[in-house]
């Protein structure tokens, strides 16, 4: 059984909406970092290719971030079918843009707000692993720090005391920035669903999948999904 | 009928925008200005002709899309 799951080629599908800016970036992160194959999935898609292992959903200004971020995208008719893939168990992971996307539809809790500093922050920040347990952190085994790039303007989680001390108390906060640059609650940079399978994080992997880009944490993480799927 | 929805950040919900707007109020001469809260407006016809059950219809679209009720509030007016 274990033969025939490494001999399968490991497949991952990028989401792009109209204003994704990241998609591209996810495909070659992925690519060269797990050696996985890639397919593009356009928003109007009813359906999502066979035997998927992850499905992400990229950094960008979906819909022009109109209404809220996220919140258009949230609706787009291939949404319907990354929910019930992520209700199956397929590795999904909201990156930005796709963090919001994920707090939206309902996937995630919480929500982004506007950074507490009102500014745009485009900078490599330093994150702690607070659970190196989950499906995306696993390959990062003694390594309890990262250095990825975070880039929004809306990346402020919030979510109310008591979803936040549950977060924590069930070992759902993933990253947490070690200086916290939006006034994010309680320092938190990524979090995953309760089953484990849905990761939403503020911080691009796919900036940082190779030491030429400052960082090769990222690439860790997309190996880290295929190791576990 | 016209349907007319506000949707303002919940109480408690820190409003940067409210507060840089609050800031510059001060800054120009408005020392007086307090609580400066930023929402938006979205106003639309709608194809009904009994106010109770338009509005109960505009709830349904602020669950659903126009608001985000795990940070914001909404108030609909019907006319």
């Amino acid at each position: 059984m274990r033969t025939v799951l490494q001999a399968r080629a490991m497949k991952a599908a990028v989401v792009v909406f109209p204003g994704s800016n990241c998609d591209r970036d996810c495909k070659v992160a992925i690519e060269r970092s797990a050696g996985a194959r890639v397919e593009m999935v356009w928003h109007q898609e009813t359906a999502l290719p066979d035997d998927l292992d992850l499905i992400v959903l990229p950094g960008g200004f979906s819909y022009g971030d109109y209404l809220r971020c996220g919140a258009m995208a949230a609706q787009s008719p291939v949404m319907k079918e990354v929910v019930t893939a992520a209700n199956n168990g397929v590795a999904v992971v909201g990156i930005c843009n796709g963090f919001q996307v994920l707090t939206e539809v309902g996937l995630l809790p919480g929500a982004l707000l506007r950074n507490a500093g009102l500014k745009y922050v485009c900078k490599p920040v330093g994150l702690d692993i607070v659970n190196g347990q989950t499906r995306f952190t696993a390959g990062y085994g003694e390594q309890r720090q990262a250095v990825m790039t975070v880039g929004n303007g809306e990346g402020n989680y919030f979510a109310d005391e008591e979803t936040l001390d549950r977060l924590e108390g069930e070992g759902q906060v993933v990253f947490r920035y070690q200086e916290n640059p939006n006034g994010s609650a309680r320092n938190i940079a990524g979090i995953v669903n309760k089953g484990g399978n849905v990761l939403g994080l503020m911080p691009h992997p796919d900036r940082a999948f190779d030491a030429d880009l400052g960082s090769e944490d990222g690439a860790v993480l997309f190996r880290s999904i295929f190791q576990s799927a | 009928m016209k349907a007319t929805v506000h949707v303002f950040l919940k109480p408690g919900v820190l409003d940067v925008q409210g507060k840089a707007v609050e800031n510059a109020l001060h800054g120009l001469g408005w020392p007086s200005v307090k609580e400066a809260r930023v929402g938006r407006v979205i106003e639309f016809d709608l194809d009904a002709t009994d106010a109770e059950a338009a509005k109960a219809e505009v709830k349904a679209m602020c669950e659903k899309l126009l608001a985000n009720t795990v940070i914001e509030s909404y108030r609909i007016d019907i006319a």
